[in-house]
């Protein structure tokens, strides 16, 4: 069973909808015991970071997603794959779950339209399980204004807009983070939503 | 980059596509949820339904039609018609809609795109604009399905809707609508260079150089079009096959 942490903030009925179209098992959960008892756990999210840092704060749900990210698969969707970085500067420097290294900024482009928002091409950097079955001319649907800095080995696949945008990222284990959301983004995002689904 | 996007549209009344459909393989050609699924599968990029329901329980059998279409297809849905606050714009997100789509509602009562953008984010608060020419370089907006003049200019209208947060403009052009001689290109051009929004553009579109012309010779980020795609004169996949072979991005 996939648990689709359910804090409050995001549009998880999307990605229930998706995994429920693709027959992986999952339920909405906010409780301790359900994340534990979970084969893999999806983090949505939509707002801004402090925001939902504060509402998994408060759920009492930080320490045991960290904990269980070590033991079984756990992706990020758009702000929930921010999370999963130390830091974000998204109005306020503010800790994240710290699981991947690196930070989440502002992005900047003075001729781009910010949001970046729309199908962009997913193009890869490094192997990674996610990406079974992903050619070379993809895409995926984005909607966000600040993005990830990291080492480029944590970056499976990058977009182009203004410079190398992280979208697909992980810590080479457990950790999947997407910036985009795949469960908006056609095909692609299903196939990458049924391989994630496999690895548990 | 991003993709330029190729974007159908359906009307909607009491749960039933307006316009006929001609589909092949679709049981019920009425079926909105069908007509998306059809869509989804010739690669559109987002599917618009525009409600064109009057009654309070049509508005409930229209909002089953979007939890239904959520369920099996999974590309952005905007959802525009009979939105007339912040509730209806929670009851349709929570639907399944990924932006509202706001018009004669928006010119009446502007502060619901502040409000709405407040609350829900920029990037799901969509306005749609009809909009006709009155002089040389110069046109003014209109409202319930452009039957009524508001008297208000077009470029104010654009700078404004982006100051109170809108996400995105979908522009339909009342001179170029239902003539099929093309998108207004001359009203897109001077509105996508008045804001640095998304602008997509509506209204005209009639043969496939259209779509080709409007990504060419203005900053429309995407094309809609209902009819034409309706009546299966062409498909998604043949326009973007097309844009393509003239270089421009698409998915």
């Amino acid at each position: 069973m996939t648990a689709i942490i359910d804090y409050g903030a995001g549009n998880i009925f999307s990605v229930k909808n998706a995994l429920d179209y693709l027959g992986i098992e999952s339920r909405l959960v906010s409780d301790k015991e359900s994340i534990e008892a979970a084969d893999s756990l999806i983090l949505p999210g939509v707002g801004a970071f402090p925001a939902a840092m504060k509402m998994l704060g408060s759920a009492g749900l930080v320490d045991i997603i960290k904990e269980q990210a070590k033991k079984k698969p756990l992706l990020g969707i758009c702000l929930g794959m921010q999370m999963l970085f130390e830091k974000s500067y998204e109005f306020e420097e503010c800790d994240g779950l710290g699981l991947i290294g690196g930070s989440v900024k502002k992005m900047e482009a003075t001729d781009l339209i910010i949001p970046h928002m729309g199908w962009n091409k997913l193009e890869k950097l490094n192997d990674c399980p996610l990406l079974s079955g992903i050619g070379d001319d993809e895409y995926v649907y984005f909607v966000h204004s600040y993005k990830a800095e990291c080492d480029d080995r944590n970056i499976a696949a990058y977009s182009e807009y203004g410079g190398r945008v992280p979208a697909l990222v992980t810590d080479g284990k457990f950790v999947f983070g997407a910036q985009f959301h795949p469960e908006k983004s056609g095909e692609t995002g299903l196939k990458i939503l049924r391989s994630f689904g496999g690895l548990a | 980059m991003l993709a330029k996007r190729i974007i159908p549209c359906l009307d909607v009344r009491n749960g039933k596509v307006v316009k006929g459909v001609n589909f092949e393989g679709i049981r019920d050609v009425g079926d909105p949820v069908e007509c998306a699924e059809e869509y989804n599968r010739q690669g559109a990029d987002e599917i618009v339904f525009y409600d064109i329901t009057a009654s309070y329980e049509g508005r409930g059998v229209f909002l089953d039609v979007v939890r239904e279409t959520a369920k099996k297809v999974f590309v952005p849905l905007t959802v525009g018609g009979g939105i007339k606050s912040v509730e209806d714009i929670r009851e349709t997100l929570r639907a399944g809609a990924d932006k509202v789509s706001v018009n004669s509602q928006a010119v009446k009562n502007p502060k619901l795109i502040k409000d709405g953008a407040d609350i829900f984010g920029s990037q799901c608060i969509c306005v749609g604009i009809d909009a006709k020419k009155i002089a040389d370089h110069k046109w003014t907006v209109y409202i319930n399905g452009g039957r009524v003049d508001m008297n208000l200019d077009l470029i104010d209208w654009v700078k404004r809707i982006e100051q109170l947060g809108a996400g995105e403009i979908c522009l339909n052009s009342i001179d170029a609508d239902g003539t099929k001689n093309g998108f207004d290109i001359e009203m897109l051009d001077a509105v996508c260079k008045a804001c640095t929004i998304p602008v997509i553009a509506s209204g005209g579109a009639g043969k496939i150089d259209d779509f080709a012309e409007v990504f060419e010779k203005t900053g429309a980020t995407a094309a809609l079009a209902a009819s034409l795609f309706h009546f299966r004169e062409l498909t998604v996949q043949q326009v973007k096959k097309y844009c393509r072979d003239k270089g421009i991005i698409v998915r």
